[in-house]
């Protein structure tokens, strides 16, 4: 009989069809996830290892008096307390970000938000190492916060970095895209202009999995080994060589199953080049891992902008130009992880998916008593924020024109003759056929019929609402000419063997924390050899063992690593085609390519498949002059362009008139994310991402009260969406290939997360169009919906 | 993994040994139930108590729904899940499916239990209002015997019930009347979180189909979910209409004492109380000229 414990994890994948290559089929990596067989950082157990825990500020600013960890010491169990003082000493008490700003792994001046990392304690257990926290005594003298940043650039503003020499305010940044004269020009003879203040609350990632690490520093070898939750294990490597001092070829970060990171595990948190000290100092395996809470209040953080909108138009309906002001809170660090040149992210793409004449915008960052971050969360490096003000600002025009909105999309999109279309802010957009996914969505949902229906309803004091938006983002970053991540360049590498009975390793270089890479790149490999994707073992996430490359965020694995596993197969297809023609005995070009095998052109009963091929490169015999043995290759690519995914999504709610309660009844997504590899990943990742966006739009916010404390402390504080928040979605897509990729897949991780929040919202403002409502911030809440229903829609605090 | 402070666990295997332990251990012990309001609060250190007495054993002495022709009996222990699956007391006080359905999710109405609710007394848990409309009265246990406690003298303040040391709540007593019925209404940010505000009404109508008496229990707005006062009075002998439950929601949504938070401002949720209130009424007595 066979049980589920002895049936071997293979045999799970029981697909229909098993494709060899694009096609529906059970993610590979499913039966071991399903049945709680991952192998996460927590799970792993070394011999001797000891636990860290990390003392936190329970201030959002102060100065730190004293910090006497003797009590702490004297705890049987405790074999080591590190404070700032003793980082400092080493030269390690504060660290760069990713956008070239410090931050301090322990505090040694001062406590800069609610949550930050004072001193750590490594002992014999996770109990002790929490207890022993209890027995440190620090004394802070608390100083006024900086929490509103609408007043972090008042003259008598405390500074928050005055560790910055000759810092005197807490202006982080000033930058500007676009082109402000035009625009001004554009609006002058506009002959309708609307603005609207826009909220994008400070919202979390919220990974199941929190963050953590055990680092194993053997000082025999002089190795440090790093098991960590890192969505760019190869990155981090190479910071940690560049903070450390750590020689490179003497660390090798391992990132293992992953649970959830949407952005929340691209940064280095103090946390971990904690346990690498601890681990140096004490020679044992220290293993840390945040709670609940530690996730919450002190890791990287989304949104957080603060966005006026201006929109420029005809009366009838013609889009002439967004303008837009932003004031961004960056928190106590600039630890915000985008491309170096892009200090707002790819926030240029405001101007959406809609032809314009201009556009401009200016944005001021500041720096608050809050936790760092700031660009986690599935957002494409700020598109989601800047998607939600251009889809929001094209709705309120609409109201202000009294047209549908959807008739005034279909005015404005960029036409399909346009592409590649160059933006007013310089974005060039691959490829796009927009207006025949805004047509899809509105034939799926019924627009017409829902139109309709909310007329009625209206009659009769119900509150329906319809809402569109239309979205491009910009993934895959990126060309290496334009986009480094603290001096690396944004390429990746891939490499893979065939071996002699013709199964294949792939080694990529990006880091799977979900999404189902081992079954989408198996497939994109299956696609270019005709080997079936089962017997393509997917290598990721070990530095020892795979090429360099930056790492999974940005959408950017399918657009970036996808290409590269595409090339290399046919680098390997290429040096195979001509193992083939010695096997064969013909020329090169007698041979034609049908998926997995080589044939003599004119001759049907002569041909050689792959694995034929494969066992031929190892096997006994001649190659062909100028072949080496083996069959294997190597790429590194560098993406020439980003890639342009875009759709068109709509929102049915229902408010109750009584409470404000907001019921999502209908969700349609229709989606173009170019070549699609596997219909059922992208789905689960649409169905995701539409399901975050229902989380922002209705109800997540990091909150903060007067003080800085941080009010969003745990899961029952800090709500996320659950399966009976959301609707049936209803999923659909066009295919529009990417020009330049060499599959034409374009991405797919975020463009739900990006789209739907500003659906949602839209829908909703439409139900309460009756009370004159033509804007109303996040996270919609009963209370503030109802807020909205009385007149007073109230930005949130 | 959030990781509790270091604490002593005693199960006990009868209600007599957990009285026992509960007057041995004196102050410093807490009873542990479902644990799902108290297991969190120790995870988050909010609660420390040095001693834990564990009564899930006893689930076969204290886990029942018993509904006799004069009341209805609910041992402390019984899951929120066999209460909202009992049909017998749904039929009797449908208040209780109309909580339960509403009651944060399976995973937490497989454990939770109707006692460890109570005890919590958290101004913002659902079963207090729930038992304060139907007019349940406590039973606790010490070594010297049991005493009947009626909701308004059980709930003490946040957090505070009549519960002493070395005592237990073994039962829940709800009295049947005959020509009423019951609902809940609530409203939450999201299925599971506590509620912005709800309301638990309970209606007895006399012969003549006029309302004979009327209790209302509010949930998260105010800190205690003891029975607003004023609206039997001004509703007992008319007819019910809409007037009337405009009247009672109006004396609910002043009588209540919300603070702003996360949840909501304290005009919204006054606003609750008053259209939950009439919510509550309206189904109540529409379920009741159901029944005939």
């Amino acid at each position: 009989m066979t049980t589920l414990g002895t049936r071997p994890l293979d045999s799970f994948v029981d697909n229909d069809q098993k494709p060899v290559g694009y096609g529906r089929m059970l993610r590979k990596e499913d039966p071991r996830f399903v049945r709680g067989l991952g192998h996460y950082c927590d799970d792993i157990q070394l011999p001797g290892m000891l636990h860290m825990a990390i003392l936190r500020s329970p201030f959002a600013h102060a100065r730190i008096v004293s910090v006497d960890t003797s009590r702490a010491l004297a705890h049987p169990k405790v074999k080591a307390v590190v404070t700032g003082a003793d980082l400092a000493e080493k030269g390690l008490a504060w660290m760069p970000t990713l956008s070239n700003d410090v931050q301090a792994v322990l505090a040694t001046d001062k406590v800069r938000f609610q949550g930050q990392e004072v001193a750590v304690v490594v002992a014999e257990d996770r109990y002790s190492a929490r207890d022993a926290l209890e027995l440190i005594d620090v004394r802070y003298d608390p100083l006024p916060p900086v929490v509103d940043a609408r007043h972090a650039l008042d003259p008598d503003a405390p500074v928050i970095r005055d560790d910055l020499e000759g810092k005197a305010d807490n202006h982080c940044f000033d930058w500007e895209t676009g082109d402000a004269a035009a625009t001004q020009a554009v609006f002058d003879r506009a002959e309708v202009v609307v603005s609207q203040d826009i909220v994008y609350p400070r919202v979390h990632p919220a990974p199941m999995e929190t963050c953590g690490c055990v680092a194993d520093y053997d000082r025999v070898s002089g190795k440090l080994t790093l098991w960590t939750t890192s969505q760019a294990p190869h990155a981090h490597r190479t910071l940690y060589a560049l903070v450390a001092g750590l020689p490179e070829h003497k660390i090798r970060v391992v990132s293992p199953d992953i649970g959830g990171g949407f952005g929340n595990k691209v940064p280095i948190y103090p946390g971990y080049v904690c346990a690498i000290v601890a681990s140096l100092v004490l020679h044992k395996p220290v293993k840390w891992m945040e709670d609940r809470s530690e996730n919450l209040i002190s890791t990287g953080f989304a949104r957080d902008y603060l966005m006026r909108g201006e929109i420029a138009a005809t009366r009838d309906g013609k889009i002439l130009a967004v303008r837009t002001n932003v004031l961004a809170d960056h928190g106590a660090f600039n630890g915000t992880a985008a491309p170096v040149k892009y200090p707002a992210g790819f926030f240029g793409v405001f101007t959406g998916s809609y032809d314009l004449e201009a556009a401009y915008c200016h944005m001021t960052a500041v720096y608050t008593n809050k936790a760092p971050g700031g660009v986690a969360y599935a957002c494409s490096f700020r598109i989601t924020e800047a998607v939600y003000l251009v889809e929001r600002m094209v709705d309120v025009l609409a109201r202000e024109l009294d047209m549908d909105p959807a008739e005034l999309r279909l005015r404005n999109l960029i036409r399909p003759d346009q592409f590649p279309y160059t933006t007013k802010t310089g974005w060039v957009y691959d490829s796009g056929e927009y207006e025949r996914a805004l047509r899809l969505s509105m034939e799926t949902a019924g627009y017409a019929e829902l139109r309709k229906e909310q007329a009625e309803r209206r009659a009769r004091g119900e509150l329906m609402g319809i809402g569109l938006s239309f979205f491009t983002e910009a993934v895959g970053a990126g060309p290496r000419k334009d986009m480094d991540i603290l001096g690396l360049g944004m390429a990746d590498g891939c490499e893979l063997t065939v071996h002699p009975t013709g199964k294949a390793v792939v080694r990529l270089s990006v880091q799977t924390q979900g999404q189902g890479h081992e079954t989408t790149f198996a497939q994109i490999v299956a696609e270019e050899l005709g080997i079936p994707p089962a017997d393509i073992e997917v290598v990721h996430g070990d530095t020892d063992q795979t090429p360099f490359g930056l790492g999974t965020y940005g959408s950017r694995s399918t657009p970036v690593s996808g290409a590269a596993a595409a090339m290399v197969a046919r680098k390997v297809r290429d040096k195979a085609r001509i193992i083939a023609s010695g096997m064969l005995e013909v020329s090169v070009a007698d041979l034609e390519w049908e998926k997995g095998a080589f044939g003599v052109k004119g001759d049907p009963t002569r041909s050689v498949t792959i694995q034929d091929v494969a066992m031929r490169s190892y096997g006994a015999g001649d190659l062909p002059e100028g072949v080496e043995g083996g069959l294997q290759a190597e790429v590194c690519y560098n993406p020439e362009n980003l890639t342009y995914p875009f759709g068109a999504y709509i929102c049915v709610v229902d408010v109750d008139p009584g409470t404000g309660a907001v019921k999502v009844r209908k969700f349609v997504a229709i989606d173009d994310c170019g070549t699609r590899i596997n219909e059922m990943i992208i789905e689960g990742q649409v169905h995701g991402g539409l399901t975050d966006g229902v989380g922002m739009a209705l109800m997540e916010m990091i909150a903060f009260d007067e003080d800085g404390n941080c009010l969003s402390a745990s899961l029952m504080d800090y709500l996320i969406p659950t399966a009976l928040e959301v609707p049936d979605w209803r999923t659909g897509h066009t295919v529009t290939p990417s020009p330049h990729h060499p599959i034409g897949a374009k991405g797919i991780g975020e463009s739900a997360t990006v789209g739907s929040p500003p659906a949602v919202v839209n829908a909703i403002v439409d139900a309460l169009a009756p009370f004159g409502i033509r804007h109303a911030d996040m996270p919609l809440t009963p209370s503030r919906v109802w807020d909205a229903m009385q007149g007073h829609p109230r930005p949130p605090v | 993994m959030q990781v509790p402070a270091p604490f002593e666990y005693r199960r006990a295997t009868s209600v007599e040994e957990a009285i026992d332990l509960l007057g041995e251990l004196g102050s410093s012990a807490r009873v542990v139930a479902g644990g799902h309001s108290l297991l969190p609060m120790m995870k988050l250190r909010l609660a420390t108590p040095e001693r834990l007495v564990d009564i899930n054993d006893l689930h076969g002495e204290l886990g029942y729904v018993r509904v006799d022709p004069g009341e209805v009996r609910i041992g402390a222990l019984t899951r929120h899940r066999e209460l909202l699956e009992s049909d017998d007391l749904a039929a009797v006080h449908p208040v209780f499916r109309d909580a339960e359905r509403v009651i944060a999710d399976p995973v937490v109405r497989n454990r939770g239990t109707i006692g460890g609710s109570l005890c919590q007394a958290d101004p913002a848990e659902d079963l207090s209002a729930v038992c304060t409309a139907v007019d349940a009265a406590c039973v606790i246990r010490g070594a010297g015997g049991t005493r009947e406690v009626p909701m308004a003298e059980f709930y003490r303040g946040p957090f505070e019930t009549a519960v002493g040391d070395g005592e237990l709540l073994v039962e829940v007593r709800v009295p049947r009347r005959p020509r009423g019925s019951s609902a809940y209404e609530k409203v939450e940010r999201r299925a599971g979180d506590w509620a912005v505000a709800a309301s638990a009404a309970a209606l007895w109508l006399d012969d003549d189909g006029r309302i004979a008496d009327v209790r209302v229990g509010l949930s998260a707005v105010g800190p205690s979910t003891t029975a607003v006062e004023g609206i039997a009075e001004a509703l007992r002998g008319r007819e019910p209409s809409e007037e009337a439950y405009a009247q009672a929601g109006a004396i609910a949504a002043e009588r209540c004492n919300p603070v702003a938070d996360l949840r909501g401002s304290v005009e919204y949720k006054r606003h609750l109380a008053d259209e939950l209130t009439r919510r509550a009424l309206r189904r109540a007595v529409a379920r009741c000229r159901r029944e005939g």
